[in-house]
């Protein structure tokens, strides 16, 4: 296995993801979380009087925005440098659903044929894209973390407010794929 | 007592490393495929257990660290006492309420915040739609956040 031209195992991902928790912690005492950061650039952008976006996001939530810039950057160069990155090889259960979705070309990392500047203009994939999207700030904000803050760093700190919000992340997610995306592809 | 001086960090020296180590997960959520709506479809229908081991190990390994880090009782690079406080419970309906509105939209746009910003970084700039549409969802909840249960 060559970590630049596979893609990494779970039993290789994992571990190195979870260290992330313990790393940002020694650095400055940071709780590992992303959705934090949206509510930084929205106090850095346009807080607007609301009180939720009226704190000092400077010291509190730069190192999150900065982050963020990170992981942006991060994909940047895994699609410059890794010639293994973004070709996901599902299991073939997965690819006949996606098949009964329409999605007869399961390359790179998302499916082209659902989410693309071309379905935007659908309502299907406005649904998908913005629908989505919308739901995943929202629901994050609400919760008070996202899969980072709650489903990693939460349980391994094992917060009972954590193992709620991941098992709400769970059940939204099962009423998704096997309910809501199902109809949306018109199955 | 003549305490040695201790190294710190600057406030701008250290985001120069929370830089390097997002850029560091960025890489990682790519190359373990996380970012993929694929490997979260493919989770949410029981189709493969790529996804439940990454989650699972990440989880093991960030406790394991988590562990060794409140026994050691150490001081951060920038200067604070490490250590992670607990979240507030409550009601706990903000928790259940908002996780199953985050799952699904997680199950329709196959990402979240993480891998949005990854998925762009790769080059899919279609994907700077759920991102900006995930900043609003953020808004809005900050504006209606008073009159939403917690």
């Amino acid at each position: 296995m060559n970590l630049l031209n596979d893609p990494w195992p779970w039993y290789v991902a994992g571990p190195i993801i979870g260290l992330f928790v313990p790393a940002l912690l020694i650095v400055g005492n940071r709780l590992f979380g992303v959705s934090s950061s949206l509510r930084h650039v929205c106090a850095a952008t346009v807080p607007r009087g609301v009180e939720f976006f009226r704190y000092e996001w400077r010291r509190i939530g730069a190192w999150n925005i900065t982050f963020l810039v990170g992981i942006f950057i991060g994909g940047w160069v895994a699609a410059q440098a890794f010639p293994g990155a973004g070709q996901v090889v599902v299991s073939d259960a997965a690819r006949a659903t996606f098949a009964g979705y329409g999605v007869t070309e399961v390359t790179g990392l998302i499916p082209a044929q659902l989410l693309s500047w071309e379905t935007l203009a659908t309502w299907r994939g406005a649904l998908m894209l913005i629908g989505g999207g919308f739901l995943v700030g929202f629901g994050a904000s609400w919760a008070g973390g996202c899969t980072s803050g709650h489903a990693i760093a939460g349980l391994a700190d094992r917060q009972l407010p954590s193992l709620i919000a991941t098992l709400g992340f769970f059940a939204g997610g099962l009423v998704s794929a096997w309910i809501v995306l199902p109809w949306l592809v018109g199955v | 007592m003549n305490e040695p001086k201790r190294f710190t960090l600057s406030f701008r020296a250290a985001l120069v490393v929370y830089l390097a180590i997002g850029v560091l997960f960025g890489i990682a959520l790519t190359m373990s495929e996380a970012l993929s709506w694929y490997r979260i479809q493919e989770m949410f229908r029981f189709q493969s257990m790529h996804m439940y081991g990454i989650i699972g190990s990440a989880v093991a390994t960030a406790a394991l660290g988590l562990a060794v880090l409140k026994r050691a009782g150490l001081r951060s690079l920038e200067g604070s006492e490490i250590s992670v406080p607990p979240k507030v419970l409550g009601r706990g309906t903000r928790y259940w309420a908002g996780g199953i509105l985050f799952g699904l939209g997680w199950g329709l746009v196959g990402a979240c915040p993480g891998p949005l910003a990854a998925l762009v970084g790769f080059g899919h700039t279609i994907i700077l739609v759920p991102f900006v549409a995930a900043l609003s969802g953020t808004w809005l909840y900050g504006r209606l956040r008073s009159s939403l249960p917690h």
